[in-house]
């Protein structure tokens, strides 16, 4: 099917995952409230900084950057590798490749179908975090608002790619899960979840700077919070696409290939 | 009475090993995650503790009992617990826990006792490495009395994140697709990582009184530093009681309200 029929189609499809996130949620709001992390770690570096400041983090830096990242973390999820690994095992996958249109497009719209009831979730939040801790919870430059979406979008792009990586890597291996789940412990410590980049020793930071993860969380909440001149975070921002252009680009090859050594039940 | 249901439970942990010793290759792997996990997981402390040498009156040695208790009770809880627990909300699915319920013996210690994962016993080890490490930074070891004092809030923390867990499947025959419950206890238990005493306001509320975690892992660190009152000690087993006797409760309410898949 030709990208001109995908893209007509597309909005279709994120109905339908609007109605699956709607018709699930109760299951949706478990999932938001088993990401409680962020409030946990901001009681911890709140009482970190009660004496004096950490790095650039006052204490009220700590609450609008924890509650940045937990807003940063409900609008950029994703479950694509789960999802895949799950489909793969049962063979349900043959189901999708029927339609003229690669699957890869309907993970992505049944992720971004929940964007709006997550957003139900978030924007009380971000309010809330306003509320205390003022202005600085939001950007405070005009271009910073635009750059805010960029950056979200560039985020869950990292993250759904990366998911779709890692689930296909089932087609070659069992089960992808075990891959997921270390991709999962280098994303809770590098992504800025459970701290800011920032308090970081400096050559840390610089192999944080590399790898995609701190894209993910940490530059989101960073244009949110303002931490940043524009000038850094364009150059950010760059850094950002670049790995969403190599992820998409490694998720498509990977994608193709493996689909050759898929054989469904029965086909 | 009892002597049979020591029986019981000693065939279905044969089992569980058995069947374990099947997938020695993928526990092993899955052993390999936690542990990475596990040190992972300990990067805020390493890098709170560059900033400050101690955090709400814990030294870093301090923080780390903490540490090793968690690791310690999350192996009991993944090893003992949630397995079997994850067996029941797989059979309120499909709609089989007829057959556990038609079972002459009591449901909930037949759904207890289904599935342990005797591999998970290496966070146990790690968690007491973690305590040993502790005591070795400390340059001092723990006190006797505190040690006993330990054991027995073991034994309360135990009864105590059962109970919740308890509570929580019996959620399960409310809200049916819940695979994902596991994921949100866990998601709270993670706060029990540190000191309790981090915590201020309504979350330091929550985790004394709503969710004792308190009670687990931070009670026994004190307890070994010598530093937990008595009045702490007999309040955590008196809590631990009440807490059971309610999960007990609720869990009884739950199957009376259960309506199996052909009802």
């Amino acid at each position: 099917m030709s990208l001109r029929n995908t893209l007509r189609a597309f909005p279709t499809l994120l109905r339908v995952g609007f109605a699956e996130a709607l018709a699930y949620r109760a299951e949706l709001l478990i999932w938001v409230l088993s990401t409680t992390m962020p409030f946990i770690m901001m009681a911890l570096w709140t009482a970190v900084a009660r004496e004096a400041p950490v790095g650039p983090y006052t204490q009220e830096g700590f609450v609008s950057y924890f509650l940045g990242t937990f807003v940063v973390r409900q609008l950029t999820g994703a479950w694509a590798a789960w999802q895949i690994n799950f489909e793969v095992r049962q063979g349900t996958l043959a189901m999708r490749l029927l339609r003229p249109m690669s699957p890869l497009w309907g993970y992505a719209a049944e992720n971004l179908g929940a964007v709006p009831m997550r957003i139900m979730v978030a924007v009380p939040v971000a309010v809330f975090s306003v509320l205390v801790v003022g202005e600085q919870a939001v950007p405070r430059e005009w271009w910073g608002w635009p750059l805010l979406l960029v950056a979200l979008l560039g985020g869950w792009l990292i993250t759904f790619l990366a998911n779709v990586c890692i689930g296909t890597m089932s087609l070659f291996m069992e089960s992808s899960n075990h891959v997921m789940d270390v991709w999962l412990v280098l994303f809770f410590v590098l992504s800025g979840y459970m701290f800011p980049v920032d308090v970081l020793p400096g050559w840390m930071r610089t192999v944080v700077d590399w790898l995609p993860f701190r894209y993910q969380i940490g530059l989101p909440v960073e244009v949110m919070t303002g931490d940043r001149t524009w000038q850094e975070t364009l150059l950010l921002v760059g850094r950002q696409w670049i790995w969403v252009l190599l992820l998409g680009m490694l998720a498509v090859t990977l994608w193709r290939r493996g689909l050759r050594r898929f054989a469904a039940y029965g086909g | 009475m009892l002597r049979r249901y020591a029986g019981l439970l000693g065939v279905q942990l044969r089992a569980s090993v058995l069947l374990s010793m099947q997938y020695r290759g993928d526990f092993l792997l899955e052993g390999l995650i936690s542990l990475f996990w596990t040190f992972t997981a300990m990067a805020p402390l390493f890098v709170v503790y560059a900033e400050r040498p101690s955090i709400a009156g814990w030294s870093f040695g301090e923080s780390l009992l903490v540490v090793g208790w968690f690791t310690l009770l999350q192996g009991v809880l993944e090893g003992a617990i949630t397995p079997s627990l994850n067996g029941v909300v797989e059979h309120i699915r499909k709609g089989t826990l007829d057959f556990v319920l038609l079972k002459p013996a009591d449901a909930q210690f037949l759904v207890s006792t289904t599935g342990f994962e005797p591999w998970r016993a290496t966070n146990v080890l790690t968690g007491i490495a973690i305590i040993v490490y502790a005591f070795h930074l400390l340059e001092r070891g723990p006190s006797i009395p505190g040690i006993f004092a330990a054991l027995v809030l073991l034994g309360t923390s135990t009864v105590l994140l059962y109970s919740m867990w308890i509570l929580t499947v019996s959620a399960a025959f409310v809200v049916v697709k819940v695979d994902n419950l596991t994921y949100f206890f866990q998601s709270i238990f993670d706060a029990a990582r540190w000191p309790s005493s981090i915590f201020k306001g309504p979350l330091a509320f929550i985790f004394t009184f709503i969710i004792p975690l308190a009670l687990m892992t931070t009670f026994p660190a004190e307890a070994m530093l010598g530093r937990l009152p008595l009045r702490a000690l007999v309040a955590a087993v008196a809590g631990s009681f009440v807490f059971a006797f309610v999960a007990r409760r609720v869990w009884l309410r739950s199957i009376g309200y259960y309506t199996s898949a052909s009802s």
